[in-house]
Parts: C-alpha cells; structure tokens; sequence
C-alpha cells in the first residue's frame, strides 16, 4: 500500500510498504502515539491523508525510538530533516514511515537519502526490547521512485550509491543497496541503477534540480534544491565539493552518455590495453580465448577463485567457456574494478555488454589520419593484405620487431583492427604475412607497448625481408618469412635500386609518430657495435649482403661503362680509362695523334659517366648503408624489448 | 514448484542442496539421500544394455505421504533430485521435465566456467537465482 504525499501533509514520497514493513511501522507509530496521547492512530497510513493533522506522533516518544536504532545524532537529525517532520512541525504516519525507512537504510550503511528508502532495506532496527524491529524480514516489495518533494540534505557519509534496477528486484535477494565506494560496512551486493531514471523522477517533483551535471561527472546523487526547506541551503555546496572529491576518486574516464555507471565503463586507454592483453593470448581479435588460457590469465590478478569464477560467470554472456574480446575486456574491466576496491556488481553493467562493447569500439582518429597518409604516400605498394592477417598481427607485443612491422595494411574495415591498423606503418608491402607470426607474439607478454608501435613506423619491405632473414633472436615460427626473400633480396636489391631507394627515402617520414625509440644516429652507430653481438648471424648475413650488394654494383657501373666505351670505341681498340676497369685501360697504345685526341675527349666523356656511374653507385650504396642501419637499431631494440619481456615476465604480475 | 532441489555428483555426495526454508531442512537432505538408492537402483536397472538410449529424466523415484521425489541423470552420472509438494497436483510431468532441463542447462553453464572445478560445491550465482525461480515462493 502506498503512503502517498498528501498534500496537506505536503510531504512525504510514496512509499512502498512489505506487509512486515507495514506492520512493524504501524505497531511503532502506534506505540509512538499511542504513548504520547496524541491524535488517535490509524493503522493503514491512508488515513493520514485524509486527516492531516490529526495523527501524529509524540516528538519525544520518537526520538527516544530514533534513538534506540543506535544510529549517530547526526543522522538522525537528517532523518527528520529528510522525512519532513521538521519542515511540517510534525511526526505524521507518513514522516514517521519514511524516517522508519532511512533509519532501515542508514543502519544498513546507505546515505540518509529519498533514494535510499526506494529499495528494499531491512527493517530498522531498535534496541528497544519490545519492539518487533528486530526481526528482519526480507522485502520483496518494490519502491519505486518519489515524487520526492522532500529536500534532503547530503549526508558526510555521502557516497556514491546505486539503486534498484526495477527489472533487478525479481530476484528475492536480501537488501541489496550500498555506496559504491568502499565503506567497511557496506554491504556485499550491488545493484546496478539507473540513477538518471531516477533523477528524472525527482526532476519532475517541485524541487529545483541541483544545476551540476552529474551527467557529465560521475553519478553521484545529487540532493534537491532547496527550495523548500533550510537545509537546502547548504547542501549544494557540499554536494559540489563532494562531487569534485568523487570525481577525483573515480577512474577518468567520464564520457557522457547514457550510462551514468561511470566505473563501469571502458575508457580508451583501457580498451587499449584489454585488447593488448587479448592479443597477447589469443593474436586473432575474432576469435576468442578458451576457458583455461582465461583462467590462467586472470589467475595472476590474485583476486579469489570464487570472485574469479563470479566475474567470469557476469563476463561470458553465452556460457560457452571462451571468451570473445569483448566478453574479455568486460571480464578485464571488472577485475581492474574489484582490484581497485569497487564491488563487484549484481549484473554485468550495460556499458560492459558484449553488444556494446562491440558497438562502441573505438576509432582513434589521430591513428586513423596517419594510417591514411602513410597509405596515400605509398600506393604502388600496397598490396591488398587481408584482414585476416592484420588482425594476427599484435600491436603491442612490438617486442617482437618483425611481426609489427608486418601489421601494414590498406585496409581499415574491422573497427577493432583500426587502432592497430593506424599503428602499423603502410610501408610494409611486399612481404607475405603469414600466421606463422601469432606463435611469437603469442609468446610476447605485454610490457612493450609504446616501443613496438612505433617499431612498425620504421619497417621498408627490404628491411624486413633482410631481418627475416637475419633473425634469429625473434620466436621461432616465421620461416616463411625468413626464406621468402632472404635468397632473392639481394638480387632485387640489386636490379631494382630505384625501388628500394624509394622505400628507404620514405622511411624517414614514419619516425615522426608517436613513441618511436629515437632512431639517432650515434644510436646506430653504438647499434653496429652491440649488433654483432646481439644477432651473429644477422650480422654475418648483414656482412654477406653488403658484400654481395657490393660486387653487383661494382659490377654493373663498369659493365655500361664497359659497353659505352666499345662503341665509341669502335674503331680503336684503346680502352677506356676508367677508374674500375684500369686492366684494359693500360693497354691503350700506338694510337695516332688525332685518334689520342679524339680518345682524350672520349676519356673525358668516359670519365664523366665513370664519374656519373660511381656516383650512382655511392648514392645507392650509401642508401643500402643506411638501410642497413636502420635494421641494426630496429634489431637491437628488439633486443632491448626482449630484455625487457624477460624482465617483466620474472615477477609474473600482469595485472 | 519445488520444495526442494539437490544436485549430487557422481561419488554421491551434494554439490548443492537447497530447501524451502520452512520447513524442517533435515528432513529434506534425508530424503534426498535415500533417493540415491533409488536412482541408482533405476540407473542401473536401465543402463547395462541401453546405456545410450536411457533417458535422462527418471520419473517419479519414489512417493511420501507429503512430497513426492523426482530424479534426473545427466550422462556424467551427476544426479538432480527435485522434492515437490503432493498437495501441488498442478505439477505435471511435462513441468518437471522442463524443470530439469532447466536444472541441466544451468548446471552446463556452471560447468562451462573455467574457475569451476568439477567436484566443487556450486557457488555460481545465476545458478542459485534459476533455482530460487524454481523453487516455491516463501513469504
């Protein structure tokens, strides 16, 4: 039965009384009165309406029965203040159940507010012997919102409080409400609410909202105005220092939107992150991370097996014993939450369901701008690269050097790929990628974040072709990788210098992204020496390369040379003087005179193609060096990642 | 609506027993623990040349002047016992069939998690909450 807000009482939100709640707060209001002599008191708190004044309750009975619920002065001064017995000047039916009910909710640790008394709550207790309060009787019985034209006053204990989500109140579970932030005496359960479905509620009563955007910030309830009553002069003053301090409790992340459970909602970084993890396990974001892989994972957050099990049983959606990415980073976030001291909730969160989650992913547009100019500067190239390989490559476990560097690629359909994607550097074309890379980074744990990323910046098709086949530090499986190219590289290299001129040319660009391990030169330089330490046979293969780069392309220079030559030549068989064929140059004799001068000027020209040629040739040369160098600083800060790895990977502590 | 609900593992003892509150809850595990025999006896009697082909749902195991016991066994030799009211002559077969298969489905789901290890008393709360639903409506 409802105690509506009569407006004579001009108080009072209805309430929603359980037969036990009726019972014990009628027997209490009539020992109230009954004690005092005053109005003749009506069972059935209907009758308050209709005579307003006549019931009510002795101010002193009440407050010694106030006072037996063993709650602090204070709150108790709320209390009345809240039910409205001091704004009436009364203890009506009405005033007397509400303030029954916030001393229920105050004693279960809520904060003395309207909210407080819409849920179910255990019934108050007094440590008056007499009084049947003491028996608590589970409240099945629904509250639903006021038209609360009650002010109420914030309270010191002013938490962060959810309420009952009406669809929630099935189950028969015992009271259930408490603050969110984590007073000892709070109780065990949670319940998510939609505190703007119940703002709205309030909003519609007489009261003036209290004008901060608690929206925007995280939900704390905000009291009325104060338009009816004293205390509201000063609550919103407390409310805004309580709401910045709130504020400055919570996570960050705070985007306004629908969902006001701010604790439970993913912020960008922390989807980063989650994805991270997720590749780390499991390279295929598609794909999902059986049952034992999850459980040994989030075994090492060194939460409890049951809180594990109960989180696990909120996050898998569809009980299929795996878990999807987003069914992960809902699980993640949860154990992130309860690690940071939030209860865990009664129902997964609205903003950790798997539909949105995988509705909101993400687009970094920073990332997405930069993919899209690495992919205008590099057209040719690009090669259509499915998306299933991108989505096998990691971005974070850029500890392994190789496997970043191959995530280029042109296409950006997968939401969830399109943070990596902008991470990768388009440079990456010809190069196969192939699944044989997840095995290593599978392997990679998640410490090097930043540091792969911005590896990838910096990958050309040949270096990478040159590290694979150089490789020997980076997990085991990428044999395609090493022998597609390491055989043909040098030969392409060679005839085609005009291509990788244009890739290394295009390197530079990259550096410019985000966390790149700064590519100095002096770095190289200590790099040539730590790198034959590092990789031996890199370094021989380097060495092998260079050497067999070397003599092709002293070759070709002195073929044309040779060749331009003999037609001019033609009719002497005087050599031309170059510098790189000097043998046949020397056995130039016997010419006449004017055939001497004719083969000065021809020398001249010979000479200035010489020259021309072995510029070309050092230009290329000189290209060949620093992409070499340039393979030397990536492999040795893929050894630096690797160190790291081992590093991390020794106190165990992922989370 | 049940007054009770068990689920026994294979080596017979309780993964989960729960009972109406008010009513005297001994004497519902002992009646549960005297249904085993029973279901053992049906399991048995059924299973030596059908194994494949015995159903899981055993029926009616036995009647009390006041309840009346049913018996369930999934393929792993996990047993659900449902203790109902005999004044609840609502209650047909088709109903506690589904029932079970209610009991089943939520019983796989607790399995499916990984932090669950066979042989450990159920403390899933969605399997608690699916039971509550079954069970009937104290106060």
């Amino acid at each position: 039965m409802e105690a509506a807000a009569g407006g004579g009482c001009g108080s009072g939100p209805p309430l929603l009384l359980s037969e036990g709640e009726q019972q014990c707060y009628s027997e209490l209001f009539a020992r109230c009165a009954g004690a005092a002599g005053g109005g003749p008191v009506s069972g059935p708190p209907e009758a308050g309406r209709a005579v307003p004044g006549a019931v009510t309750a002795a101010a002193g009975t009440v407050a010694d029965l106030f006072r037996a619920s063993q709650l602090p002065a204070e709150t108790l001064h709320q209390i009345t203040e809240l039910c409205g017995a001091k704004r009436v000047g009364y203890f009506g039916p009405t005033q007397f159940y509400i303030a029954l009910k916030l001393i229920a909710a105050a004693q279960s640790g809520l904060p003395v507010r309207i909210e407080s008394i819409k849920c179910e709550l255990p019934l108050p207790r007094f440590m008056m012997s007499k009084t049947d309060a003491e028996i608590r009787f589970g409240n099945p019985a629904e509250l639903h919102g006021p038209k609360a034209q009650i002010p109420y006053s914030v309270t010191e204990k002013n938490t962060f409080k959810r309420m009952d989500d009406e669809d929630k109140q099935q189950e028969t579970q015992s009271p259930t409400m408490s603050p969110l932030a984590s007073p000892p005496s709070s109780p065990p359960h949670y319940q998510r609410v939609p505190l703007s479905h119940g703002y709205s509620k309030l909003r519609s009563s007489t009261e003036q909202m209290h004008p901060a955007p608690y929206e925007a910030r995280q939900p704390l309830v905000q009291p009325e105005g104060p338009s009816s009553g004293a205390p509201g002069a000063k609550p919103p003053r407390h409310q805004a220092s309580l709401i910045r301090s709130f504020s400055v409790e919570r996570e960050p992340h705070d985007n306004s939107s629908n969902y006001p459970e701010e604790p439970w909602r993913i912020t960008e970084e922390q989807r980063e992150y989650y994805i991270n993890q997720f590749r780390s396990l499991q390279p295929d974001p598609s794909s999902f991370i059986s049952g034992s892989v999850a459980k040994n994972f989030f075994t090492k957050s060194k939460l409890s097996i049951p809180e594990l099990s109960y989180i696990w049983e909120l996050s898998d959606a569809d009980c299929d014993g795996a878990l999807t990415l987003p069914e992960f980073c809902a699980a993640f976030h949860l154990i992130v939450a309860r690690k940071n001291g939030y209860p865990l909730p009664e129902g997964l969160p609205p903003t950790l369901q798997p539909e949105y989650l995988q509705a909101a992913f993400p687009k970094p547009k920073r990332e997405c701008t930069l993919f899209d100019s690495y992919s205008e500067s590099m057209p040719a190239n690009q090669q259509p690269r499915d998306l299933n390989r991108m989505e096998k490559l990691s971005i974070k476990d850029m500890a392994d050097f190789p496997v970043p560097a191959q995530d280029v690629t042109s296409d950006d359909k997968q939401e969830q790929n399109k943070a990596r994607l902008a991470l990768k550097s388009t440079v990456d074309e010809a190069l196969p990628k192939d699944m044989s890379e997840d095995p290593a980074t599978s392997k990679d744990s998640n410490s090097l974040k930043a540091r792969p990323r911005s590896r990838s910046y910096s990958s050309t098709s040949i270096e990478e072709a040159m590290k694979r086949g150089e490789d020997p530090p980076t997990p085991p499986p990428r044999p395609q990788k090493t022998h597609s190219r390491a055989s043909s590289l040098d030969l392409n290299k060679v005839f085609q210098p005009s291509v990788p001129a244009t890739k290394s040319g295009l390197l530079p660009p990259p550096p410019a992204l985000p966390p790149r391990p700064c590519p100095s030169q002096s770095e190289q330089a200590s790099e040539a020496e730590i790198h034959p330490q590092l990789n031996r046979a890199p370094s021989q293969a380097a060495d092998s390369s260079p050497t067999k780069k070397d003599t092709p392309y002293s070759q070709p220079p002195s073929k044309p040379i040779r060749r331009k030559f003999r037609p001019e030549n033609s009719a002497t068989e005087n050599q031309e003087p170059s510098s790189t064929v000097g043998g046949p140059a020397s056995a130039a004799t016997g010419k006449p005179h004017t055939a001497v001068q004719k083969q000065s000027s021809k020398q001249k020209k010979a000479i200035q193609t010489a020259i021309r040629k072995n510029k070309e040739a050092n230009a290329v040369l000189a290209r060949l060096n620093s992409e070499l160098q340039q393979q030397l600083k990536e492999v040795h800060q893929e050894r630096i990642a690797l160190e790291n790895q081992l590093e991390q990977l020794r106190p165990v502590t992922v989370l | 609506m049940a007054v009770c609900v068990a689920v026994i593992a294979k080596e017979n003892y309780p993964l989960y027993i729960r009972s109406s509150p008010t009513e005297n809850e001994l004497k519902f595990h002992y009646m549960v623990h005297t249904s085993l025999d029973v279901v053992d006896e049906k399991i048995s009697a059924m299973g030596k040349a059908l194994v494949d082909q015995r159903e899981l749902y055993l029926g009616l195991l036995y009647p009390t002047e006041d309840h009346k016991v049913y018996g369930y066994v999934t393929n792993s030799k996990v047993k659900f016992v449902m203790v109902v009211d005999s004044s609840n002559t609502a209650l047909r077969d088709n109903e506690i069939r589904s029932m079970f298969r209610k009991l089943h489905s939520s019983y796989t789901d607790v399995m499916c998690n990984p932090f669950y290890n066979p042989g450990d008393r159920i403390q899933s709360r969605a399997f608690d909450s699916m039971v509550t639903s079954m069970m009937v409506q104290v106060c």
